[in-house]
């Protein structure tokens, strides 16, 4: 049971906006409205093997499913994405391990953002509504999604807080995964482009140990260049260890704490923001 | 530990279609994991047990096919074994490697018991 409602709800992810503390809603399936039928539905029967008329044994048969695994998943992210066409919102999934300045980089170019463009936010943290109360301070409409135990968002999550939110047409969403440079990366929400942080702090060779992050990112931002002077960090390897696992990436070196290089960062996504 | 969500999703995806075909329980699942999918096998069989407990599923034998991951030179066209995505060509060195497989991460088909005395 869930200890804040009451409701028979065991764990699951739960939206939360910051300084609303009866504000609590649980992400179920019916929260989308959708029942679900899709499984299968794409396949006749016609693959089955009936066994005759035995009529006291069990029956056996084998049958075709040929079914992605994350299917259900990248149906609800299409939709996600569908929405977010139709109403001309591009949205942002941001990536990283904890601690490498996701919400100090949104803090930092969502003010420069929003001169020309409305912008809304939505957190993923497994728990507490800190990183929205920065989101919030900066007068920005924001949802915060509590995993509980799990350790990414997925469609559906982001489906129901998209819900919650009042997002407005032509505008920008941006959505902070939660802190992890692994299991985020297989479960498409419906953005636009998968934004991947490292921090200088961090090791050069990060693209190598967690390449399915970064395979799957569009850009990548390296943070905290303003410590470059304190660290063993050899920004030339970090960047050809990123293009060696994808030759597509963006790349961008900036400082959340100085501001360096992140008029050119903006510059980008707004570009994108004309062009869409 | 997403092979535990995962784990949850294949539950669900084979039970549905289980109970569409009237069956009992089901007794076996072919799962196909590319080597390059993100996915590690041995943790997904852990999970799925979990997962399966009190379902239709929970007496099924797991078996996955596990496809190697195959590159294609963007330069030259050669194709070749490749363990991550930062493969190089073992002819021209080009780092411009297309995978071509290995990423598969499908349900492939699943074998289901009918309810006894039917």
């Amino acid at each position: 049971m869930c200890d804040t409602c009451g409701c028979s709800t065991e764990g699951g992810a739960v939206l939360r906006k910051p300084g609303e503390s009866d504000y609590h809603v649980h992400v179920t399936e019916s929260s989308h409205g959708d029942s679900h039928h899709h499984q299968g539905d794409a396949h006749d029967h016609g693959h089955t093997h009936e066994h005759g008329h035995h009529h006291h044994e069990r029956k056996s048969r084998t049958i075709a499913l040929e079914q992605d695994v994350l299917q259900k998943n990248n149906l609800l992210a299409e939709r996600n994405r569908g929405y977010f066409e139709a109403r001309n919102i591009y949205a942002l999934n941001f990536l990283s391990s904890p601690g490498s300045g996701k919400t100090s980089l949104l803090e930092k170019i969502i003010p420069a953002l929003q001169k020309n463009v409305p912008v809304a936010v939505i957190e993923g943290d497994q728990q507490t509504t800190n990183d929205a109360e920065r989101i919030q301070a900066l007068g920005v409409p924001v949802i915060q999604i509590n995993t509980g135990s799990g350790c990414h968002l997925d469609a559906l999550m982001v489906n129901s807080a998209v819900k919650e939110l009042e997002l407005k047409d032509n505008s920008l969403l941006c959505i902070e995964n939660v802190g992890n440079l692994v299991c985020p990366a297989m479960f498409d929400l419906g953005e636009a482009l998968k934004v991947v942080i490292i921090s200088v702090t961090e090791g050069d060779d990060k693209p190598l140990k967690y390449p399915t992050m970064f395979h799957e990112a569009d850009i990548c931002i390296l943070n905290k260049i303003d410590l470059l002077p304190y660290v063993d960090f050899d920004v030339r390897q970090c960047r050809e260890n990123a293009m060696r696992v994808n030759h597509h990436l963006e790349w961008f070196e900036v400082s959340a704490k100085t501001g360096e290089g992140l008029g050119v960062l903006q510059e980008w996504i707004e570009n994108k923001l004309k062009k869409r | 530990m997403h092979e535990m969500s995962i784990a949850l999703s294949i539950v669900e995806a084979i039970e549905s279609k289980a109970r569409e075909e009237g069956a009992g329980s089901i007794s076996g699942i072919e799962l196909v994991i590319g080597k390059l999918a993100g996915i590690e096998p041995e943790s997904l069989k852990f999970c799925f047990s979990a997962a399966a407990k009190g379902t239709l599923a929970e007496e099924a034998l797991l078996n996955i096919e596990e496809p190697e991951g195959v590159g294609e030179c963007g330069e030259c066209g050669r194709r070749f074994p490749v363990s991550f995505y930062y493969a190089e060509c073992p002819d021209c060195r080009s780092l411009r490697v297309k995978i071509v497989s290995g990423e598969e991460f499908l349900i492939q088909s699943i074998t289901i018991e009918d309810q006894e005395g039917e």
